[in-house]
């Protein structure tokens, strides 16, 4: 029998406001894998992320943690059993980076020393040099900089499952490029199993085990990029031919 | 007088903004009515406390009640202010990574509101300190004293006698509690 996955998803819907935002979604992220929930804005990928920990309450459905339904863990412990990396990273500004990346372990009380070589280990895991950026500030950090710490904070009591809320989306193209190679090496060094939202198709064909295409809510595919890439559906194609403008700039601009 | 006004004043007003902060609902009524008490003239604020039974009649009592009347708003609304003013991407992030609401709210939200409330409370001090020589007008004693007795006997010496540590105080209060607010603002 294989084991069972990381995160069950099951028949998930979501209402809120009277809107119908998750329409019947159903999906397993296995041990190792990342799965990218991709989407134009209001798709409801954030909010299908945010249920997984917690931060929205379905209206319906179920969502299993390690075969253990959300509702049965005591909320907190769920949440530290789940690395959480957003947009802007989320970094607490009056904290140095090494007590934003120790902030899971602290909590859990591991002893002091303990903590300090885990955030040096973390730290270096993602490219900053821990002597130089230890105590610095979050102020005191590039966009990017800011995200590796983010990651490296998720990262910190080496949690199960990393939920990734379009953690790179507000990076300049090439610090973006940086950091997704970074993600995949990462990934190859750590296995982590991930839930990664985001809307730039290329991210997803780049960092994704499989794809989950969501469309008003409704989860349109499930697939691997290289099935992606072939897949027909009216939502994957446009999401396709997007990319696909990408390559077509050479084109002379048309004549006025 | 001011720092048992001061004193008083914080207790109530900071455990209130944090309470207001997650009652969204009470909270314009709450600010609705720190903000009449702020706009009531002073002298007839003491006036109108004299004749109530408790908090009222002629004295240091009543005068501290008043005071704390107006104290109130400027910490009540500048820790508000602080709680809420918090980017919500902090606060989403402490909840996603399984902290506590009280582990939010002292080791977040109160660190990052400190120089607001700072900020409140150096308002709060300078105006009290101003307004405490009104006190004596209703018998509550004070440096307030010196300055209507100075007034009635048209002597000016004994109304600076007054008047100038009353300034001097509020200046150095000002001074002191601008320089923590700045060693303790994250910039």
């Amino acid at each position: 029998m294989p084991p069972p996955p990381v995160l069950e998803i099951r028949n998930l819907c979501c209402t809120l406001g009277g809107r119908s935002i998750l329409r019947d979604v159903s999906l397993s992220v296995f041990e190792g894998e990342t799965v990218v929930l991709l989407g134009r804005s209001g798709s409801g990928k954030t909010t299908l992320l945010k249920t997984v920990n917690g931060l929205i309450q379905p209206t319906s459905g179920a969502v299993l943690l390690e075969g253990k339904p959300a509702a049965e863990w005591d909320p907190i412990r769920l949440r530290r059993r789940m690395g959480y990396v957003i947009q802007d990273g989320g970094l607490f500004p009056h904290w140095t980076v090494a007590a934003n990346v120790g902030l899971v372990p602290r909590l859990e009380n591991w002893p002091p020393a303990a903590i300090a070589e885990r955030v040096d280990l973390l730290l270096e895991a993602v490219g900053l040099a821990p002597a130089e950026f230890r105590l610095r500030y979050p102020r005191q950090l590039s966009g990017g900089q800011k995200q590796r710490v983010g990651i490296a904070r998720a990262l910190a009591a080496d949690p199960p499952l990393l939920l990734f809320d379009e953690p790179f989306g507000a990076l300049d193209p090439i610090t973006r490029f940086e950091l997704q190679r970074h993600f995949l090496d990462l990934r190859r060094t750590v296995r982590k199993t991930a839930l990664f939202v985001t809307h730039d198709v290329r991210e997803a064909l780049m960092l994704a085990s499989r794809i989950a295409l969501l469309k008003d809510g409704a989860l349109d595919l499930l697939l691997t990029p290289r099935d992606f890439l072939a897949a027909r559906t009216p939502e994957a194609a446009a999401f396709l031919a997007s990319l696909q403008e990408n390559w077509k700039q050479d084109e002379p601009p048309t004549q006025l | 007088m001011v720092l048992v006004t001061i004193a008083i004043a914080i207790l109530v007003a900071i455990p209130g903004a944090i309470l207001l902060a997650r009652l969204a609902g009470a909270r314009r009524w709450a600010l609705g009515l720190a903000n009449i008490a702020q706009t009531i003239p002073s002298l007839a604020l003491f006036g109108f406390l004299v004749p109530l039974p408790y908090i009222g009649g002629i004295g240091k009592r009543t005068a501290i009640v008043a005071l704390c009347l107006y104290a109130l708003l400027p910490i009540l609304r500048n820790t508000l202010l602080g709680i809420t003013g918090i980017d919500p991407a902090v606060r989403e992030s402490a909840v996603a990574m399984g902290m506590t609401r009280r582990q939010i709210l002292w080791q977040v939200e109160l660190p990052l509101a400190v120089p607001s409330i700072v900020a409140g409370l150096r308002l709060a001090t300078v105006a009290t300190i101003g307004t405490a020589t009104i006190a004596a007008a209703i018998g509550g004693g004070g440096l307030g004293v010196f300055i209507f007795r100075g007034i009635s006997m048209v002597d000016t010496p004994t109304v600076l006698a007054g008047a100038l540590p009353a300034a001097i105080m509020a200046v150095l209060a000002d001074e002191v509690l601008e320089w923590i607010e700045r060693r303790l603002s994250p910039a």
